[in-house]
């Protein structure tokens, strides 16, 4: 058995080296502004917090986190609670041509943001929208949506109809069985769509890029994009942002580990 | 109501979101690239086929063809091989299954800018780890028209890889391990074993991720936008860059709705190929 520990030691070890670069990256976000070009040694002298201090105080990112933040709480929710109804309706109501739809979900989750971006610009540009939060998240909250249906109708059909047919006998009707039957069971599922779809606004940046202008919705990776350096490139800060801007998909790999696997797969293999 | 009828009402949002902001504007763009549309200078007019007609002979178009598909072809490949053996090599894992997949999803979740930023710092000539590990030669990695699409290509494996691991990592799972045990038994191990019993298994997972890697390099572009921004000398400009800068830098929202069809078209050719691939897949089920 003891062979067996060595050999799950050097597995996790090779894996914390594979995410190497983010771990230099936490160093670089640590290291004096001194110690960084050029670099003489490997681990720094000393370190220091005056990167956040500068990302906070004077640069756009607390902003930005906040839009990223709102944007992507209100898309996510945008497509789980349309998603989770029309899911619903494909995997278990009678539809002309619902096969066809779903057919038509799967190839609408590979639309290239790149061949739409253009017509939604002049679309939101159109609506009065450029550098809102509504932009946003109607454009991240539509380019999720399909993805969410397609899981959540697989997650639905997975529940066994005699539950909801048992609840039909207690005289309940079919919303009442959808909220008190189908809903409670799915939220697993629900929890996976809404992880996968929380993670694709938060890391959005082609829609972002393009539909704001300003620190009015102008979103992490975009501030990220665009930070800017006076004489030189601060990577101190470059490095401290690019921790904070990380810091929800590290939460969520850590602590919904299981429902992120599960939404991964479920939509990469169709069972 | 009728079960029909409320699953009209059910769907309705859905479609009504979804007609509006993906279907419209994906009909939309190809109405648009057939259009000359320059909005600072009020052009508005018919083109049809032009764009098309110039994209044929342009040579900046087909050099970001080419390295789209190099892109493409030496990421996915790369991404396949070592994704694989990761999966492999957590197989056997017993304790810290949690962490080492904390550890290996990390890179996934990072949003790619994120990504982008990271390399950057990594390949800096001076600054750099990657250099002061090859004993402080001060090589441009991004500035050189020669190493910056490896070096893109590099960044874009490592955020990539853990997707097609976790993939063949649930697949490689569910073998039950009394089979290694009887091929152990028959006299294989090792990699005549892995011929046998895992290639087979894991084959059809892995067609899977190939093909959904293929269409996220076909369309990705965060990356090599703030890695590189399409330089040195147009070495990374793929498509998706291209298409990009036509429409928003040089304002050419008709030629650069070309470019952007041909990325869709290119993407939708792949997608066929996926749905006839779980079509058939379900069919033998």
């Amino acid at each position: 058995m003891k062979g067996l520990r060595w050999r799950d030691g050097l597995v996790l070890i090779a894996l914390a080296l594979y995410a190497g670069p983010f771990f230099w990256q936490a160093l670089t976000s640590l290291r004096p502004d001194g110690e960084l070009l050029p670099l003489t040694h490997l681990l720094p002298a000393r370190l220091t917090l005056a990167h956040y201090h500068v990302v906070f105080g004077q640069s756009l990112m607390p902003r930005a986190l906040v839009n990223s933040l709102g944007v992507a709480l209100l898309s996510t929710l945008l497509a789980v609670s349309l998603g989770a109804l029309a899911a619903y309706a494909l995997a278990r109501l009678p539809v002309p041509g619902g096969r066809l739809i779903l057919l038509g979900m799967i190839a609408a989750t590979a639309f290239p943001q790149i061949a739409t971006v253009s017509p939604l610009y002049l679309l939101l540009r159109a609506l009065g929208l450029r550098d809102t939060w509504l932009a946003l998240i109607l454009a991240n909250g539509s380019f999720a949506l399909p993805l969410v249906i397609w899981l959540l109708a697989g997650f639905i059909r997975e529940i066994p109809r005699a539950l909801e047919e048992a609840a039909a006998v207690d005289g309940a009707g079919r919303m009442a069985a959808l909220r008190w039957v189908v809903l409670p069971l799915v939220a697993p599922g629900m929890a996976s769509a809404a992880l996968l779809a929380f993670l694709f606004s938060w890391n959005e940046f082609l829609f972002a890029y393009t539909f704001t202008a300003t620190e009015a919705s102008r979103t992490v990776p975009v501030a990220l994009a665009l930070f800017p350096g006076v004489f030189e490139v601060p990577w101190g800060d470059i490095a401290a942002a690019s921790l904070l801007a990380s810091l929800p998909p590290i939460l969520i790999v850590i602590a919904f580990q299981r429902y992120l696997v599960r939404g991964l797969l479920a939509g990469a293999l169709r069972e | 109501m009728s079960d029909r009828r409320l699953a009209w009402a059910l769907l309705a949002p859905a479609l009504a979101v979804l007609g509006g902001l993906t279907v419209y504007p994906a009909l939309w763009v190809v109405w648009l690239s057939l259009q000359y549309r320059v909005p600072v200078f009020g052009i508005s007019r018919w083109a049809g086929l032009e764009h098309y007609a110039f994209l044929i002979v342009d040579s900046r178009f087909w050099n970001a063809v080419s390295v789209t598909f190099a892109f493409t072809a030496a990421s996915v490949a790369l991404e396949c091989a070592i994704g694989l053996a990761i999966a492999v090599g957590l197989r056997g894992q017993h304790r810290g299954r949690r962490t080492a997949l904390a550890l290996l999803l990390l890179a996934w979740a990072l949003p790619s800018v994120v990504t982008a930023k990271m390399f950057e710092w990594l390949y800096h000539p001076a600054g750099g780890l990657v250099n002061f590990l090859l004993g402080g030669r001060p090589i441009n990695w991004l500035g050189d028209p020669a190493l910056a699409l490896p070096a893109l290509i590099v960044a874009d494996v490592w955020r990539a890889t853990p997707f097609v691991a976790l993939l063949c990592y649930a697949r490689l799972l569910t073998i039950p391990p009394d089979l290694y045990e009887a091929a152990e038994v028959d006299g294989a191990a090792g990699l005549q074993a892995f011929a046998r019993i895992t290639w087979p298994l894991v084959r059809p997972i892995l067609l899977v991720a190939l093909l959904f890697r293929t269409l996220d390099a076909l369309r990705a572009f965060d990356i090599m936008f703030v890695l590189t921004g399409g330089g040195p000398a147009g070495t990374t400009e793929s498509l998706t860059v291209y298409a990009y800068r036509a429409l928003f830098q040089t304002l050419q929202i008709g030629f650069g709705s070309a470019i952007g069809v041909v990325v869709f078209a290119l993407v939708m050719a792949v997608a066929i190929v996926y749905l006839w691939v779980i079509d058939r897949a379900e069919r033998a089920a």
